[in-house]
C-alpha cells in the first residue's frame, strides 16, 4: 500500500497517454456492462420474487391455437392452484398499426385474484370498471402515451376479432381509470397495457366463442411450480387440446430466446471488443515500460528487489483497469433504464455488473505481465547505460 | 509543397516497420469496429434480403381488411370463390385459376441450437400452389399429398429446427405428420416454412375458412385493376397488396432493431478505438519529434507535415477497416441463423455481408482514422522547432 503514490505517479508519467487508455478501457467495460445485464437476464429468468408463484398454461402445439373454456373448471379443482383466469390475444392497436395495445380481456373476479400483488388500482376506478360493460381500465403510462383521460371513449382496431352482427374489427371503450404496477421492474412490463371485461368480448366477437387463448395460475407456494405444470398438462393429456404449462417468466424468457442465441452474439461482440482491447492496452503498457528503463533501473539500484519491480509494473496495469472499469461499468449502470425500454419484461440485474471487477483484474495481469516481466530481468547495468 | 508532402510521407511509412507495435493498435483497433459493425448489420441485411425476395411484383396477397398479417387474417370459402373469378389471374392449362387459399398457422418445434421451442410456421397451401409459386422446388423426397397428414419443410427450416429431415415424423395436436420432403423457393421467407395441404390443416387446428390467398396475375400490370375489382366488390372486405410490398412491411420492425442494436455497439466500439488510434498517432509523432523539427528547420512546411500523420494515420485505418469487414465476410458471410419475424413466427436466413456493407464498414474505419489522426497532426505541425530540435 505505501507504494501506492509511487504506483499513481508513474501511472500518470504521460497524461494524455493514460487518459487515452483509460478511455478506451472504459468503453470496453461500458459496453461490458450493458451486454452482460442482457445476457445475465436471458441466462437467469426468475431470480425476483414476485411471479414466482405464477404459472401460463398455453396450447402444447401453437400459440395461434386456443383451449376450451372447460379447462378452466379443471385446473382450478388442483389442489395447490390459488385461482386461475383466462385471457385471449386481442392483437390492438390505437388508430395506426404502429401504436400496439396490449389489450387483454379479462375476467375480473379472477384475475385480480392471480394478479392482485402485481398491480395498483384505487378503489373507486375498480367499482367504476365493475359497473361499465364496456369499461376499460388502462395502465397510466398508456394513458399518458396517448393523452387519454379517465371518461373517454377510445376505439382499438383489433387486427383478428370481427364483432357480430356488424364484421366490425373496431372495438371502442370507455376508459374507467387507470392502473399502475406496484413493483416499479414490472413497469416497463406492463406499459402498454388495457384491460377490458371478457364478458363483452365473448359476446360480441363473431367466431372462437366459448375459446380461450391462454390460462394464468396463481399457485400458493412457488417451490411446486414444476410439479404443479405437470399435474396441469396430465390432465389435458391425449385430448385433442394438450396444454404446456409453465413459471410465467420461463415463458417470457423461451418467447425472447425465440429471437436468436442472443447470448452467443452478445459474447461474440464481447470478445471483439477485449481482443482489440487487451491489444491496444498491452501495447501502451509495454511502451510506457519502455521508455521508463533507465528510472526503473535506479529503482533497482536503490535497493528495489526484482520481484518488487514486478509488482509495481502490474499495480499500474491494475490500478489503470480497475479505475477504468469502474468508471466503466457505472456509466452502463445509468444505461440500464434506456436498455429496459428496449426489452420490456426482462429484469435487469445490477449484479450482473460484479464479474466486470474480475474481468478487469484479469485484463490487468495479461497486459500487465509481458512488461513486469520484462522489468523484473533488468539488468541495471545494462538498463542505465541504455540511453533511451 | 506536393513535392514535399510526398517526400515526408515516404520517409514517415518508411520508418513504420519501426513502429509495428503502434501501428498495429490503430489496424487491429479499427479492424475490431468493423468486424463487429458490419457482422450485425449482415444480419438486418440478410432478413431483408430473405423477405424481399418472397415477393413477385405479379403476385399479390389478399387479406381481410384490417388485418396486416396473414396469422390475424380471416377469409371465407365464400370469398375465395369470389376472389378466384377477379379479373387478371393467370390460368394453368385446365383453366384453373392460380389462387392458392392458405391458412397459415404456427406450431411449436425445439431449435437445433438452443433446444428451446420456436414458432415455425405451418403453411395449409392449395392444389394450384406449384402454378403460384413455380419457384418452389424438391431438393429432396417428395411433395405432400392432399387429405393425408404429410407435410414439407423447407431447406432453412430443416437447418434451424430439430427433426424435420425426410422421413421425419411431427406430432402435432394427437396426430401424427409425416415430413415428405425438403423444398428451396429461392431462399425467399418460404424456407423457413412447413407446407402441407390446406384442407387437412384446416381439419388439423378445426379452423374453417383461410389465412389469406394469393394469386399470380397474368402480369405485374394487372395488379392495379385485379385490385380495384375485389376493394370495390360489397360481398369483400379485403386488403390487397402486390407481395414484395407485404413482405417489405413484415420485415420493418426486425431490420429496424438490428440497425439500431448495431449501430449503437459501433459507434460505442468506434469511439474506443478512436482513443486508441489518437494514443498511437500521438507516440508516432513523439518519437519523430527531431525528425519533423529538422524537416521544419531546413524549411518544409507545416502543412505536408500535417498531411503526412493524417495520411498515415488514414492509411492505417483503410488497412484495419478491409480487414475487419473481410473477417466479418469469412466468418459470417452466408451463416444462417433464425429469429423471430414480424408476425409471431420464425424466419430463417443468411448473414449477408453485401458490398455496401463493405463500403460502409470502410467509411467509418476512415472516419475514425483521420479524427484520431487530426489532433497528433496538428502537435506535429505545431511543434516549436527550436525547442524541439534541442530536445534530443
Amino acid at each position: 500500500m505505501k507504494y501506492l503514490p509511487l504506483v499513481w505517479a508513474t501511472l500518470w508519467r504521460r497524461k494524455v497517454r493514460t487518459v487515452f487508455t483509460l478511455l478506451s478501457i472504459v468503453i470496453a467495460f461500458l459496453l461490458f456492462g450493458m451486454l452482460e445485464t442482457v445476457d445475465y437476464a436471458f441466462s437467469h429468468p426468475g431470480n425476483d420474487v414476485t411471479g414466482a408463484d405464477k404459472l401460463i398454461t398455453l396450447n402444447k402445439y401453437s400459440i395461434t391455437l386456443s383451449l376450451p373454456f372447460a379447462d378452466v373448471q379443471q385446473v382450478r379443482a388442483l389442489p395447490g392452484v390459488v385461482e386461475v383466469t383466462w385471457i385471449t390475444w386481442f392483437g390492438g392497436y390505437y388508430q395506426e398499426s404502429k401504436n400496439f395495445v396490449f389489450a387483454l380481456p379479462i375476467d375480473t373476479d379472477s384475475y385480480f385474484k392471480v394478479h392482485d400483488n402485481e398491480l395498483l388500482v384505487a378503489d373507486d376506478a375498480m367499482t367504476a370498471f365493475r359497473n361499465t360493460r364496456s369499461g376499460a381500465l388502462v395502465n397510466s403510462a398508456l394513458m399518458k402515451k396517448f393523452g387519454w383521460h379517465v371518461g373517454d371513449k377510445i376505439p382499438l382496431h383489433s387486427a383478428i376479432w370481427t364483432q357480430q352482427p356488424s364484421g366490425s374489427l373496431d372495438w371502442t371503450f370507455d376508459i374507467v381509470g387507470s392502473y399502475d404496477a406496484k413493483d416499479p421492474a414490472q413497469a416497463a412490463q406492463m406499459a402498454s397495457n388495457l384491460l377490458f371485461h371478457y364478458e363483452l368480448f365473448d359476446e360480441a366477437r363473431s367466431f372462437g366463442k366459448g375459446q380461450v387463448g391462454w390460462l394464468e395460475e396463481r399457485i400458493s407456494d412457488p417451490k411446486r411450480a414444476a410439479e404443479l405444470s405437470d399435474q396441469i398438462d396430465a390432465l389435458f393429456a391425449n385430448s385433442s387440446n394438450e396444454t404446456k404449462t409453465q413459471p410465467a417468466k420461463e415463458f417470457t424468457m423461451t418467447f425472447l430466446k425465440q429471437y436468436g442465441d442472443i447470448g452467443f452474439v452478445l459474447r461474440a461482440i464481447l470478445g471483439a471488443v477485449f481482443f482489440t482491447l487487451l491489444f491496444l492496452t498491452g501495447n501502451t503498457m509495454m511502451q510506457s515500460v519502455r521508455e521508463r528503463i533507465p528510472e526503473l533501473a535506479v529503482l533497482k539500484t536503490l535497493g528495489f528487489s526484482d520481484l518488487k519491480v514486478l509488482f509495481l509494473v502490474l499495480g499500474e496495469a491494475l490500478l489503470l483497469c480497475v479505475i477504468a472499469a469502474l468508471i466503466g461499468l457505472a456509466l452502463s449502470y445509468g444505461t440500464l433504464p434506456i436498455i429496459k425500454l428496449g426489452l420490456p419484461g426482462v429484469e435487469l440485474s445490477p449484479w450482473a455488473l460484479a464479474p466486470g471487477i474480475a474481468v478487469a483484474v484479469l485484463l490487468a495481469i495479461i497486459v500487465g505481465a509481458p512488461p513486469a516481466l520484462r522489468a523484473m530481468r533488468l539488468n541495471i547495468v545494462d538498463a542505465l547505460a541504455d540511453q533511451r | 509543397m506536393i513535392k514535399q508532402f510526398a517526400a515526408i510521407t515516404w520517409m514517415n511509412l518508411q520508418s513504420l516497420s519501426q513502429r509495428l507495435g503502434a501501428a498495429s493498435v490503430i489496424v487491429v483497433g479499427i479492424a475490431g469496429v468493423v468486424a463487429v459493425m458490419v457482422s450485425l448489420l449482415a444480419m438486418s441485411a440478410g432478413f431483408k434480403h430473405t423477405l424481399a425476395d418472397a415477393g413477385r411484383a405479379d403476385r399479390a396477397i389478399i387479406l381481410r381488411g384490417g388485418s396486416d398479417a396473414e396469422l390475424n387474417s380471416n377469409l371465407t370459402r365464400n370469398d375465395l370463390a369470389t376472389i378466384s373469378n377477379a379479373p387478371g389471374i393467370a390460368k394453368n392449362a385446365d383453366g384453373q385459376a392460380l389462387l392458392s387459399s392458405e391458412l397459415v398457422t404456427v406450431v411449436n418445434v425445439p431449435k437445433i441450437d438452443t433446444g428451446t421451442e420456436a414458432n415455425v410456421t405451418l403453411r395449409g397451401v392449395g392444389l394450384t400452389l406449384g402454378g403460384v409459386r413455380p419457384e418452389l422446388t424438391m431438393i429432396d423426397g417428395r411433395m405432400f399429398r392432399p387429405a393425408v397428414r404429410e407435410l414439407i419443410a423447407g431447406a432453412g427450416a430443416v437447418k434451424q429446427f430439430r427433426g424435420l429431415s425426410t422421413g421425419s415424423v411431427l406430432h402435432l395436436r394427437n396426430a401424427d405428420w409425416v415430413v415428405t420432403g425438403v423444398f428451396t423457393s429461392n431462399g425467399d421467407v418460404h424456407e423457413s416454412e412447413l407446407l402441407a395441404d390446406v384442407d387437412t390443416v384446416s381439419s388439423a387446428v378445426e379452423r374453417t375458412g383461410y389465412s389469406s390467398a394469393v394469386a399470380l396475375l397474368t402480369s405485374p400490370a394487372e395488379f392495379p385493376a385485379f385490385k380495384d375489382a375485389l376493394t370495390t366488390d360489397p360481398q369483400l372486405k379485403v386488403d390487397v397488396q402486390r407481395e414484395p410490398d407485404y413482405y417489405a412491411a413484415q420485415s420493418q420492425q426486425v431490420t429496424k432493431t438490428i440497425n439500431i442494436v448495431g449501430t449503437t455497439v459501433a459507434i460505442i466500439m468506434a469511439i474506443g478505438a478512436m482513443f486508441g488510434a489518437l494514443n498511437s498517432m500521438y507516440s508516432a509523432v513523439a518519437t519523430r519529434t527531431q525528425e519533423i523539427a529538422t524537416l521544419r528547420a531546413i524549411g518544409f512546411g507545416a502543412v505536408p507535415v500535417l498531411l503526412s500523420v493524417m495520411v498515415e494515420a488514414l492509411l492505417l485505418s483503410l488497412l484495419g477497416g478491409m480487414l475487419g469487414a473481410g473477417l466479418a465476410w469469412l466468418f459470417f458471410n452466408g451463416h444462417t441463423v433464425s429469429t423471430l419475424g414480424g408476425a409471431f413466427a420464425q424466419v430463417v436466413f443468411k448473414l449477408t455481408v453485401t458490398q455496401t456493407l463493405i463500403v460502409t464498414g470502410i467509411t467509418w474505419a476512415c472516419v475514425i482514422g483521420l479524427l484520431g489522426g487530426f489532433f497528433p497532426a496538428l502537435q506535429a505541425a505545431r511543434l516549436p522547432v527550436a525547442e524541439a530540435l534541442r530536445a534530443g
